[in-house]
């Protein structure tokens, strides 16, 4: 038993030593085994029945561990489902995991979580485990035709292994019918008593969708009765390609995930890298990533504000918005050499040191853009119109918010004051001053507000890092660095042969398994590692805080209309390449 | 010169000015819009931009004149020419200036509101007549917006009439010689001003194109020269409103110094750019809230000023 944790002492008491096994990983927070039948009952006790209980379903994703070679001692099956649920009142997380066999079962958890719909779909459809008693269980990410469960290890990665592709016109018809949407499917009718109801696609090309994103609406004249989103059309196997990347090479593909985050998704992966590996960056690496990161912050929310107010109308705001993002990609340009995915952090560093002068750039950005945010909150904030259109619309509480995983500003702008750079300081957050901004009523409006606030929280941030940017390397002085510090490869031949190795292969990150979650732009995003001991990951889990916000759409849109959802659509503030990785 | 003569270059001279300067406001509109963006809008076709409209014109007359299969053909046709039609017989009230203006007819005020009313029955007929779901969101919304929109419009003039007397144009401007109806009519000309841009369907009053939440509301099955239709119809529609409003409200041709024509232009291009302005600044509101704020605030104003004229108009005209 593993005594740092007192949930351990009392998930025993409960239920008993016997049924557990607690295995260890690289993670600050106890990885529990439990066995199939009673894994509902220890979630349903943690959510409910502990004293400062486990509300939260954080994650559920599951392993394919058929292929693993160094296997911890625990429960062996064919494939794993972990659950990771996050407690605020203890800021502790836990992960419980259930061990499977390719034919066996898993009782739903939708009914203690409604999050666990989408999650236990995708794993579902990414590794074909069935789950007893799951309302639509069905592919979410993968086209409704598709043959396999794609995160299986005996599914192929690359195209190149699956023959050619064709597209006869049969097939295509074929395809285009299994997307048609059937209302009975979903539980749904045509007509009431008094009605007959409409059925609008909005999407997968809409101007509000934000993306490709889509959603069938049923609609009794403008107002919704029912919506279901459809997701899945920009999904790329995120986490499938990190499987066949090495640790290193998979940098860049993190950049695409939340593709207006730029680094700040290079940092929870790294992160989670640097923990396998036991490196400790130095204080410069640790300053710069935050600085780069919070650029990253205030660009996606000027993205944010634009879209916002062009979605309930106003046409002029996205073009100022999107001029100061200019600003601040010229700084990020000059540093990084990148815009939009700069693909700029290194496992144990960064890319190179800070260019010369890069401290005008900032400078000159931080006091460009204050004045320019009070102009904004005239044009848009205190604009009548803009408040009739947001205040009151798409409200949810605090309760719902930790039901249903929402993380970020979404949970912020209920009234509580969660934030991951305060609750669990990482990459140095908690040498920074800074407020967290909340809100009161979890509307559409509060949690614009909450973001605008938190661009000027951003760029306290960047100024307290302009002023005590720490001198150092810029990169960890560890032999898992990657690339490895050059100075002595010339020199002698262990060195050489060390350097070589690791830009040609990679570096061999040991055994293991590492979860760091960051506050990213949009909420949480968390990167769950494990490593076979091999140049390329065995899994990567990446959990992004988009997904579980759409799936709350259907019970913010009930009773709106079409106006409305458009307004709720923009507030969530999601990119559906971080829904659909 | 005759006078069928004289009635002919006034029409033909009209006809032109109108569908030229509502083609020009297409780049006016667009350089306004990138001005006030802190961008350039279009500045390269010929001087200052000034061509892109006619070369967006050879592209929309060289698009191809598709009609969706599902659609009403009939009626799917008919609809972009009657927004266009109906606004041009507007524009025959006009009294642009002394001698200029194709029709002076006693009932101006009434010819305008009901040919203004008419352009509804464009846009209904489109979003009905598409077959889609969004343009036929998009024409519902029309409908009901214009009509009660239509109310306060007419309303709002009423106290107009009182003060001039009579519903011909050209004796309301004459009657302003003393004084623009503005003052006086104060709330009427908000009123109208609102109502006006509901009338013509733009910013913040888009509701029935809505791109955001409609894709292109009634519009959205329309492509090539009808869509181009349905864009010049809403540049008349803005050029007839400034010239309603200048007529009414601003003194029409009045004014020292300068032409009657002059004026006129002058005071029109104004208000034009005013409602261009207004595009760029401001959000939409939801459908529910337009119709809210129409019958529950700005009916009972308009109402208010009704009855404050008339007594007042009453009170003048009592002998001492």
């Amino acid at each position: 038993m593993d005594n740092r944790f007192p949930i351990c002492q009392e998930l025993c008491r409960q239920f008993g030593e016997a049924p557990f096994i607690f295995q260890d990983t690289r993670d600050d927070f106890p990885t529990v085994w439990v066995d199939p039948g009673q894994a509902l009952d220890v979630l349903r006790y943690l959510k409910s029945g502990v004293e400062r209980p486990y509300r939260m379903l954080y994650d559920l994703s599951a392993i394919d561990e058929r292929l693993r070679k160094h296997r911890p001692a625990v429960p062996q099956g064919d494939f794993t489902l972990a659950y990771h649920l996050l407690s605020f009142e203890r800021n502790e997380d836990i992960r419980i995991k259930v061990a499977l066999t390719e034919s066996s079962k898993m009782p739903s958890a939708t009914g203690i979580w409604p999050a666990a719909n989408w999650y236990e779909r995708e794993a579902w459809d990414m590794f074909g485990i069935e789950f007893a008693g799951h309302p639509h269980l069905r592919r979410i990410l993968m086209p409704p035709t598709w043959q396999g469960h794609p995160l299986r290890k005996d599914h192929p990665a690359r195209a190149t292994e699956m023959g050619p592709f064709t597209l006869p016109v049969a097939k295509e018809r074929a395809e285009q019918e299994a997307l048609r949407f059937h209302p009975e499917e979903w539980g749904m009718t045509r007509s009431s008593d008094s009605t007959d109801f409409m059925f609008l696609n909005m999407g997968p090309n809409h101007p509000s969708v934000h993306g490709v994103f889509r959603i069938a609406l049923e609609l009794d004249g403008e107002e919704i009765v029912d919506a279901v989103p459809d997701i899945g059309y920009h999904h790329r196997g995120a986490e499938k390609m990190a499987e066949r990347q090495t640790w290193h090479t998979y940098i860049p593909y993190t950049d695409r995930i939340d593709y207006l985050g730029g680094v700040m998704n290079n940092l929870p992966y790294v992160l989670a890298v640097e923990k396998l590996a036991g490196i400790e960056v130095p204080e410069r690496v640790k300053t710069i990533r935050v600085m780069l990161a919070e650029l990253f912050r205030i660009a996606s929310h000027l993205v944010f504000y634009g879209t916002m107010a062009q979605d309930v109308g106003a046409l002029s705001p996205v073009f100022f918005m999107f001029t100061d993002r200019e600003r601040v990609f010229d700084i990020v340009e000059a540093v990084c050499g990148g815009r939009m995915h700069p693909e700029w952090f290194r496992i144990g560093g960064v890319a190179q040191d800070l260019p010369r002068g890069w401290d005008g750039l900032v400078r000159e950005f931080l006091d460009y853009l204050p004045p320019r945010l009070d102009e904004y909150d005239k044009l848009v904030m205190q604009n009548a119109i803009f408040k009739g259109r947001t205040q009151g619309v798409g409200c949810y509480g605090t309760e719902e918010a930790i039901e249903w995983g929402v993380t970020g500003a979404g949970l912020r702008a209920t009234g509580m004051d969660w934030d991951f750079r305060k609750k669990r300081p990482y990459s140095g957050y908690e040498q920074f001053e800074f407020d967290i901004p909340i809100g009161r009523r979890g509307d559409c409006y509060d949690r614009c507000a909450v973001r605008v606030e938190e661009m000027r929280q951003s760029l306290r941030i960047v100024r307290q890092c302009l002023e005590n940017m720490p001198a150092g390397p810029y990169k960890a002085d560890h032999p898992l660095t990657t690339p490895p510090l050059k100075e002595r490869t010339m020199h002698d031949i262990e060195t050489l042969i060390a350097h070589f190795l690791g830009v040609s292969w990679g570096p061999v990150i040991p055994p293991g398994e590492a979860f760091v979650g960051i506050e990213a732009t949009k909420g949480s995003n968390g990167y769950t590692l494990i490593s076979d001991g091999s140049t390329a990951p065995y899994r990567v889990r990446i959990r992004t805080p988009s997904f579980p916000h759409l799936q709350m759409i259907p019970l913010l849109s009930r009773g709106a209309m079409v106006p409305d959802l458009v307004a709720i659509l923009g507030s969530i503030d999601f990119v559906m390449a971080d829904v659909d990785r | 010169m005759s006078e069928s003569a004289h009635a002919w270059l006034n029409i033909a001279g009209i006809l032109f000015a109108v569908l030229a300067l509502s083609a020009l406001l297409i780049w006016l509109e667009r350089r306004l819009i990138g001005l006030w963006q802190d961008r350039y809008g279009p500045n390269r076709v010929g001087p200052f931009g000034l061509l892109q409209v006619v070369a967006d014109m050879i592209k929309i007359f060289a698009k191809e004149d598709w009609v969706p299969p599902f659609a009403d053909k009939a009626v799917f046709v008919l609809a972009p020419a009657v927004i266009v039609l109906v606004t041009l017989m507007a524009f025959a009230v006009v009294p642009i200036a002394p001698g200029i203006g194709v029709a002076d007819m006693n009932i101006g005020l009434l010819f305008f509101l009901a040919m203004s009313s008419l352009s509804v029955y464009s846009v209904v007929l489109a979003g009905w007549a598409s077959n889609n779901k969004y343009a036929l969101l998009g024409g519902m919304r029309a409908a009901a917006q214009m009509l009660s929109y239509e109310v306060f419009m007419g309303l709002s003039l009423m106290g107009i009439v009182m003060l001039a007397g009579s519903f011909n144009l050209r004796e309301v401007v004459e009657s302003q010689r003393d004084g623009w109806y503005v003052v006086p009519q104060f709330i009427g000309f908000v009123v109208f001003v609102i109502a006006g841009i509901a009338e013509t369907r733009r910013l913040p009053f888009d509701l029935p194109e809505a791109e955001a939440e409609l894709v292109a509301g009634f519009h959205t099955e329309y492509s090539g020269l009808k869509f181009g239709l349905f864009f010049v119809g809403e540049y008349i529609g803005l050029i007839l409103i400034s010239a309603m409003i200048v007529t009414l409200f601003f003194g029409g041709w009045l004014g020292d110094g300068l032409p009657p024509l002059a004026w006129f232009c002058l005071k029109t291009f104004a208000f034009i750019c005013f409602f261009i302005l207004l595009r760029a600044a401001l959000p939409r509101p939801r459908y529910d809230q337009l119709m809210d704020y129409g019958w529950k605030a700005m009916l009972p104003l308009v109402l208010l000023n009704l009855a404050v004229t008339g007594a007042v108009v009453l009170a003048g005209r009592m002998p001492p």
